[in-house]
Order: C-alpha cells, then sequence, then structure tokens
C-alpha cells in the first residue's frame, strides 16, 4: 500500500489530483472564478508527469481542444464556471453525439450570466442536464466533501471512458474553495484498464450491437467522427432508421450501466416521516441537521443525498418517499431538482421546497426549522 | 459537541490571514484533528476587510462556515468593528487584537486581550509580515487549541521557502506575549495598516 497520510487539501485541488490518480495527462481551459485552483493546480501538476496543460483563448476552445486529445488517446479534463460552462455546451453536445469521453467541471457560482464571481450557488443543475441541444443522454456528479470531489473526479474519468460519455462534475464554490482533512493514496494510480487494449478484431466506432471502445486516431483504425447522426462506421445518413437506432444507442449505454451511475448515499432512520433529498454543499447543513435530530434524539428523519444529478436517481428518491410524509429539497436555486423529485414521487409524499438565493450557504437552522415543523 | 473550537482570523488583505488559517488548518491535520477552512474570496480579501475561518473538531465537521466563533481575532479596526458586534458568545468567545490597529472601544463583557503584534513583530523579529505567525502563537497560547510542537513542525512545512525558521520564531514570541498578558502597550497610537 502507498503511504496514506492525512492531508489538508482544497476542493478543487482534490479535483485535479483525482484526475491525475484516474490517469488524465491533458487539460485545457480558460481559468475562471471559482474554479481556477483546479486550472492552477494541473498547471503546476502536468508538466511534471508527461502531461500537457494549456491554457486557451476561451472556454470554446478549451473544449474543443479537450475533444481533440480525447480522440487521440488521452484522459482529459476541464473546468469552468456558469459564465464558462455555457460557451462549452456546443461541444459538450457534439462529444456526446461522437461518443468522445472527457470530463467537464463546472465549479458552480451565482448566475445568471456573470452574476457574483464568488458567491456560492446551485443554479446550474437544469443548464447541465439540458445545455446543450436535442434529447442526449448525461451524467452528472455533485460532490458534497474534499474527498466526495477526489473519488468522483476518478470515478467520471474512468465511467467517462468506459461509457465514451462525456461527464460533468457540478462542484459548488463551497466545496471547490473549502479546505478539509483528507487521507489520498499517495502515488496512486486509479485507472480501469485501457480501452484500446480490448478491440475485438471486428471493431466498428458506433457497433449497432452496443458500446464498442474508442479507439484513438494513430492505432490502426480509421474512422469518421462527426457531430451528424452517423452509421456503424461514423459516416452521417439521415436514414430514418439509423437515426433512430442511433440516439437509442448512446441512451441504451446510460440505462445499462444505471446502477453504477446513479450513486446516492442514505442516513437516518429506517422509517423516517421526514426525508431531506439533497446534493452538493447543501448536503452539509442537512447532514448536520440529521445527525442531530436522529443520532441523538432519535427522531424518524433521514437523508438521501445525491452524488449523482444525472441520469436523475429515481429509484432511490421513489423508494424513501415511499416511507415518508414529506420529502423537503434545499436547494441554492428557485427550485431546479425538486421538479424531478416531484415526477418520480408520485404524490407518494408531499414535497416542500427550501430555496436559498442570496449567494449564501443555506444553514442548518433553515433547514431545521421547516423539518421541525413537519415533525410536530 | 464541547471539542469544536470555530476560530475567526479578521483584518486587513495582505496581513496574512488566510496563510495563517491554511497553516493553523495544516496543523490540526497533523495533530490528528478534523478541520475545514474556509474565507473571504471577495475583492475584499485583496485589501479590505479580509477573513478565514477555521473549524476544528474531534468529530466530522459536517457545516464549514463559522458561525459561533470561539475564537475572533482581529488584526485591524476595520474587522474589530464588524466582527465583534456578530459574537453570540460574549464572554466566552476568546477575543485577541492586535493594539498595534486596534484601539478600541475594549468593552468590558466582551474580555478583549489586546497584545501590540504587529509592533513586536517588527521591533524583535525585524519583519512586520511575521505578525501573522506571531498571532497565532497568542492565539495557540490563549486558547490551547493544538499541541504547541506540532504547530512549530507546521509552521516550517507551510512557510515560505527560507523563512520557516523566523515564522517559528514569531509564533514562540508570541507565546511569550500572551504570558506577559494583555493591554501591556495601550499608550500606543492606533494606525492603519497598509
Amino acid at each position: 500500500m502507498p503511504e496514506t497520510k492525512p492531508v489538508l487539501m482544497q476542493g478543487n485541488e482534490a479535483c485535479a489530483e483525482g484526475a491525475i490518480s484516474a490517469g488524465v495527462r491533458f487539460y485545457a481551459g480558460y481559468p475562471i472564478t471559482p474554479s481556477t485552483e483546479v486550472a492552477e493546480r494541473m498547471a503546476v501538476r502536468l508538466p511534471d508527469i508527461g502531461g500537457v496543460f494549456i491554457q486557451m483563448e476561451d472556454e470554446i476552445a478549451s473544449m474543443a481542444a479537450v475533444i481533440g486529445a480525447s480522440i487521440g488517446g488521452m484522459r482529459t479534463l476541464t473546468a469552468t464556471s456558469g459564465p464558462g460552462f455555457s460557451l462549452k455546451q456546443e461541444n459538450i453536445g457534439y462529444a456526446i453525439m461522437a461518443e468522445i469521453p472527457c470530463v467537464i467541471v463546472n465549479v458552480q457560482r451565482m448566475g445568471p450570466s456573470t452574476g457574483v464571481p464568488t458567491a456560492p450557488s446551485q443554479g446550474d443543475v437544469m443548464q447541465a442536464r439540458w445545455g446543450t441541444h436535442g434529447d442526449h443522454p448525461v451524467i452528472v456528479f455533485s460532490p458534497a466533501s474534499v474527498y466526495e470531489t477526489y473519488y468522483l473526479t476518478v470515478a467520471a474519468v474512468n465511467l467517462s471512458q468506459k461509457l465514451r460519455q462525456p461527464i460533468i462534475l457540478l462542484l459548488d464554490e463551497v466545496i471547490g474553495h473549502m479546505r478539509e482533512k483528507v487521507t489520498i493514496p499517495k502515488g496512486s494510480k486509479l485507472m480501469v484498464e485501457k480501452a484500446s487494449d480490448k478491440v475485438p478484431a471486428d471493431w466498428k466506432p458506433y457497433d449497432d450491437k452496443g458500446l464498442t471502445p474508442l479507439v484513438p486516431f494513430g492505432f490502426g483504425h480509421y474512422y469518421h467522427v462527426t457531430g451528424l447522426f452517423h452509421d456503424q462506421y461514423g459516416f452521417p445518413t439521415g436514414d430514418p432508421q439509423q437515426v433512430e437506432r442511433s440516439l437509442d444507442r448512446i441512451h441504451e449505454k446510460l440505462e445499462k450501466y444505471r446502477d453504477e451511475v446513479a450513486l446516492t448515499n442514505y442516513i437516518g432512520h429506517k422509517e423516517p416521516r421526514v426525508v431531506i433529498v439533497t446534493y452538493g454543499c447543501t448536503v452539509r447543513s442537512a447532514r448536520a441537521v440529521v445527525k442531530k435530530a436522529y443520532w441523538n434524539n432519535r427522531q424518524p428523519v433521514g437523508l438521501l443525498s445525491l452524488q449523482t444529478l444525472w441520469p436523475f436517481p429515481d429509484k432511490e428518491v421513489q423508494e424513501i418517499a415511499k416511507k415518508a410524509d414529506v420529502v423537503i429539497v434545499p436547494e441554492m436555486n428557485m427550485g431546479q431538482i425538486i421538479g424531478e423529485v416531484e415526477r418520480h414521487v408520485k404524490g407518494e409524499a408531499e414535497v416542500i421546497p427550501l430555496n436559498r438565493y442570496d449567494g449564501e450557504m443555506i444553514s442548518p437552522e433553515q433547514i431545521s426549522d421547516i423539518m421541525g415543523r413537519w415533525l410536530s | 459537541m464541547g471539542n469544536r473550537q470555530e476560530i475567526l482570523l479578521t483584518g486587513a488583505g495582505g496581513q496574512g490571514l488566510i496563510l495563517a488559517s491554511i497553516i493553523l488548518a495544516h496543523a490540526a491535520v497533523n495533530d490528528n484533528k478534523n478541520v475545514v477552512q474556509t474565507q473571504s474570496y471577495g475583492p475584499e480579501a485583496r485589501g479590505g476587510a479580509s477573513m478565514a475561518g477555521v473549524i476544528i473538531d474531534i468529530d466530522t465537521i459536517e457545516y464549514p462556515k463559522v458561525v459561533n466563533p470561539t475564537v475572533l481575532l482581529c488584526m485591524n479596526q476595520a474587522s474589530f468593528n464588524k466582527y465583534l458586534p456578530k459574537l453570540k458568545r460574549v464572554g466566552e468567545c476568546i477575543v485577541i487584537v492586535d493594539s498595534t490597529f486596534v484601539s478600541g472601544p475594549f468593552r468590558e463583557e466582551y474580555k478583549v486581550q489586546s497584545y501590540p503584534i504587529t509592533k513586536v513583530a517588527k521591533e524583535k523579529v525585524g519583519k512586520e509580515v511575521v505578525a501573522n505567525m506571531l498571532a497565532l502563537g497568542v492565539v495557540n497560547a490563549a486558547a490551547g487549541l493544538l499541541d504547541r510542537d506540532i504547530f512549530r513542525e507546521s509552521i516550517f512545512e507551510l512557510a515560505p521557502k527560507g523563512s520557516g525558521e523566523i515564522n517559528q520564531k514569531a509564533f514562540d514570541i508570541g507565546y511569550s506575549l500572551y504570558e506577559q498578558g494583555s493591554g501591556q502597550d495601550t499608550n500606543q497610537s492606533a494606525q492603519t495598516p497598509q
């Protein structure tokens, strides 16, 4: 076992370290608060380990560079915040369509537009889902601690390779900027095997039969890459049957690996009356409340924290809503994931919003106030 | 929750309080405690009122922001005016001010301890920039947050290259300043930091 000494680390730094542990050796980006430390760390680390760091002219070009490097066989990362995430959307769609793996970090800040650069927010939940056009699949992770940032980045890089799917890491300013004690295996390599190692002889880049590994350019296979609907070999097509098949194909891979992708964590009472469903830094406030109410006072409460926002952990939410009378959904926005919660709770429990959008974290008191009303 | 310490380090941008908070948090990790460090990131961190919070606990730390400080350090008058009235545990929270820049008013119920931190840094170490480490010495001596030796080592680890010893020296002077007692240097006029 490598040395594992606890260290003090910032969320953004943990993201960079997680990416490096998972084999990322290419970073292209355009720095923006509150994500800048990801770029800073990558700029320091990558040249020493044979990687490439490029500061591009803007976010559109950064995203394009990342796609190019990925198809050249590198594991890639880019980081930004809301305004830059908006600019990346077109190329994210391209990567989804052409099934090019990459990881995009969005450290959310208060929006819309340039908003409040240093204030935390969770306002990009729906943008992460529907920011790019068309019926596309998407995977979005939302960590609630520095360590979770590390391991979800590792998971994102590996899953992205495995599924040939861009993955979005939705951090928020609180998690990105705070420093915490973490224990990270030193010098570790947390990579799944290289996709190109297990290429079958009859490999097709977009096989009708389902998921095929990505063979990078220069590794003996010629194929076409396009954002247009394409056939098994990547060439453009308008044939209705193939169009439909192609769209099904990119969605099926997420359905097939759904349980590997949809990550949640439940703490609290086995038969809760009040459940909090939340994600990102808001989990911290909710956990403070639930620990006190359940562990100290044995009240019938629970917390379902969503590490994965998309695909939405529908089964997990449904299951817990069946037991509960009330589901509280605190979010640092005007109400985004709550629509999805309501859709899957299907009236089994009352769904109560708790929104804050003044650029401050939701406090434990706000949550315990609203929870207390439903317990009494 | 009796072990929970919430430390708020406040002052002007440039006084090194954010580095001080990182070193304090780093030392807490080395001392086997759980710790969360947060800081102000706005333009105020580069000139106006800078603020950094450190929570140290044996238990895991959920909510990461300082709400109920057990220790408040004010390194300039503006931060003293801003953060002192917000204290919830009046009289229980250890309030330490740098009398080089903070002239009061020191209302009795707050039990403010004042030490000429920056002045002593200039006189005894010859460098004003180590005032932050001197302040950490005073804070740790007053509040008994962490093991002194582990703290000293942590300062050496994180101090800019070549300045480890001078920063440790400042930390030790902080201890002796605390031992001399509060309010030894009250006749001195308040200035505004650069």
